[in-house]
């Protein structure tokens, strides 16, 4: 960290241009897996006709596959996965370490048991579990803050007060399973695991909604957060309010990570390795939260590519793709870290 | 059980500066004498509560004469194998606790949390869902397997310098969280794998019978008696790598056999009742409280109290809802509170 930080500073404007390059060259990335995700699949269109398509001009049958069927499901991938590696850039940077993504401190597990409240104890749909995934995030936030306060939140309290309570989560979570009506537990089960399927537009624009409000709020805060992460003294040094600007950031932060779990339940590791590969790529110093948001969306959307197709007929929800992923990507990255 | 206690253990474990015991030996040697008065008492609790709960008198008696009466079924065929299982998985649980703590000088370690039970479940699932593997006998071997290598990426980790206690209790949670991705994959593929593990993903002493237990005890007997051959050689450790050296402690031998132990007690009891999280957090803390940071203190006195508190947790997972609550959920909603407590007293999470 120290080592990109100088090399950072003394060229700034290399380190900038690198970036928007890097974003650049992710967004090319996912037009091209996007047009092939489009295009295959049980009614094949060729990747000429799944653009003429999208731009209007499509056949009946074409309008069906790739509008009706798969853009919704492409287009949510892309939107959760954003949100995801924004939410693990601003955490990672709080805790000013690489594992400090909100999967594995927990606050997708709130989320979780918000949404599962609804689902098992309500049985509500669609909109009223997305409330209640976001809630259940926020409340987590709020807990884990309040408690590894002690004269200002140090990022290593934080993080191991959050495991403590995604212990707690994940045993409430596991209860709530158990006792629950079996034709809920179902619906809740794969929910649990992080899964694209059965979604479409009308999941979709809530999502979107959501975003469009968080972006700015997230780019707003990431001048301060890069200063964070410099140390408090410094950051406080330099006329940030920490305490307050380590509160507003744990609350986008965990906003995002909370919608995208509440559109397609916890899917892990997306938040904790997008920020890291996509930093790998820009070499830049700070948070990087826009270059973690392509990454993020890009992740889904292989990941849901591959975990539709690998199981033959049976279609995998696309977190046990990024479970796959993020665990020999984790096991490398501790490796590297010894 | 003074909880100013355990936080002059917890930072003793990270700053090294050791507290004076509180007891003198013969009264060490009492409090083992009361330990396992604790651990009886709690052990006739377990065989008399449940959801048909039998008189005290009537478990004793039920005890010493096995007639045909239906409270001698109940308790000898139901409630004496769970409350033995209770006891045996408790006693690894907290002994490997103890173990970790010395071993990695964490006062946050636990099998549990840092993924070495997930390591010995994953493994076991894989055993069940790729090669269908029914029989415990066989797949207590693969559950040894998955708790040897997440030990072993663990204590890679954890081994080269400057492993604080959150690089360590982040990289355990990070491990178990795939490896509990891996076991999703293997229940999600094949639904006879999921009815298997079941029970399975959040550790449970229902399942668990006599045969359970005559097929993990000897594993976990061995386990506790090589810990209990280990406790001089972790003393010297626990005084840092060169003092430890110069007092004649075999470092690379100490650590393999610490883990070897470890391995054999977390991954017996899991394969016995599934993952467990946080038993072998809390007893160590207290232990030390008790007796100051002697290791051949510290251990039997984990190997006592351990097994008392995962059965109270068992029995209160029993009274206090309607429906069962298996232990599992009990100890990690008792657990995490204690584990919060520590890491807001604990030294190194202020860096």
């Amino acid at each position: 960290m120290t080592r990109t930080l100088t090399k950072t500073r003394a060229a700034p404007r290399t380190a900038a241009r690198r970036s928007v390059l890097v974003c650049v060259g992710l967004a090319v990335a996912i037009l091209g897996f996007g047009v092939l995700a489009l295009g295959t699949g049980s009614i094949s269109v060729a990747p000429l006709d799944v653009v003429r398509t999208l731009l209007g001009n499509g056949s009946r049958i074409t309008n069906f596959a790739v509008l009706d069927l798969r853009l919704p499901r492409v287009l949510i991938a892309l939107a959760v996965g954003a949100a995801l590696g924004m939410s693990g850039a601003v955490f990672q940077s709080l805790s000013r370490n690489p594992l400090g993504s909100p999967d594995i401190i927990g606050f997708n597990y709130g989320a979780t048991t918000g949404g599962l409240l609804i689902i098992l104890l309500f049985g509500g749909g669609t909109l009223a579990v997305s409330g209640g995934a976001l809630a259940g995030g926020l409340v987590t936030a709020i807990a884990v803050y309040l408690l590894a306060w002690q004269r200002g939140v140090r990022g290593s309290r934080l993080v191991l007060v959050g495991i403590g309570i995604s212990a707690i989560l994940q045993a409430i979570n596991f209860y709530l399973i158990v006792n629950a009506q079996i034709a809920d537990v179902a619906r809740a089960t794969v929910w649990l695991t992080g899964s694209l399927n059965n979604l479409g537009w009308s999941q979709f624009w809530p999502l979107v909604i959501a975003l469009v409000v968080l972006i700015p709020l997230l780019l707003a805060g990431a001048s301060r957060l890069d200063m964070l992460e410099m140390g408090d003294d410094a950051a406080a040094a330099l006329g940030v309010r920490v305490e307050r600007s380590r509160v507003y950031l744990l609350i986008v932060g965990t906003a995002a990570c909370a919608i995208a779990t509440a559109a397609a339940g916890p899917i892990a590791f997306v938040s904790l390795t997008a920020p890291q590969l996509a930093k790998r790529l820009t070499r830049a110093a700070g948070a990087g939260i826009l270059p973690a948001a392509w990454m993020g969306a890009l992740l889904v959307l292989v990941a849901d590519f591959a975990a539709q197709r690998v199981a033959g007929a049976s279609t995998l929800p696309v977190g046990v793709a990024t479970a796959a992923l993020g665990g020999a990507y984790l096991g490398w990255l501790l490796w590297r870290r010894r | 059980m003074s909880t100013g206690g355990s936080t002059r253990a917890a930072s003793r474990t990270t700053s090294g500066q050791a507290p004076a015991p509180r007891l003198a030996a013969p009264s060490r040697a009492a409090g083992l004498v009361v330990a396992l008065v604790v651990l009886v008492a709690i052990a006739l609790l377990s065989i008399a509560v449940g959801a048909r709960s039998i008189p005290l008198g009537t478990v004793v008696d039920a005890l010493f004469h096995r007639d045909g009466s239906d409270s001698s079924y109940v308790v000898w065929s139901i409630r004496v194998p769970r409350t033995l299982i209770g006891i045996a998985v408790g006693a690894s649980l907290g002994v490997a606790g103890a173990l970790m703590q010395a071993l990695t000088r964490n006062p946050l370690a636990d099998p549990g949390l840092l993924g070495i039970n997930a390591g010995a479940a994953t493994a076991a699932a894989l055993s069940v869902g790729v090669l269908g593997v029914t029989d415990l006998r066989v797949f207590v071997w693969f559950a040894f397997l998955g708790a040897a290598i997440a030990g072993f990426v663990l204590y890679v980790i954890a081994g080269r310098g400057g492993s604080s206690p959150v690089r360590l209790a982040l990289a355990g949670t990070a491990v178990s969280a795939a490896l509990t991705g891996l076991t999703q994959v293997m229940t999600l593929l094949d639904t006879q794998t999921l009815d298997q593990m079941r029970f399975w993903t959040v550790g449970s002493l229902e399942r668990a019978d006599g045969g359970t237990l005559v097929r993990v005890l000897p594993f976990l007997v061995a386990g506790v008696v090589l810990a209990l051959f280990l406790a001089r050689p972790l003393n010297a450790l626990a005084l840092g790598d060169e003092a430890g050296k110069s007092l004649g402690a075999h470092l690379g031998r100490t650590r393999g056999l610490t883990l070897l132990a470890v391995t054999l007690l977390a991954g017996a009891a899991t394969a016995a009742v599934g993952p467990l999280v946080f038993v072998g957090l809390a007893v160590p803390h207290m232990v030390r409280a008790i007796t100051g940071p002697d290791q051949r203190w510290v251990l039997p006195y984990c190997a006592l109290l351990a097994p008392a508190l995962l059965l109270l947790a068992d029995v209160l997972g029993r009274v206090i809802a309607r429906e069962e609550i298996d232990v599992g959920v009990v100890t990690a909603l008792l657990g995490a509170p204690l584990f919060i407590a520590l890491v807001r007293r604990t030294k190194a999470a202020r860096s």
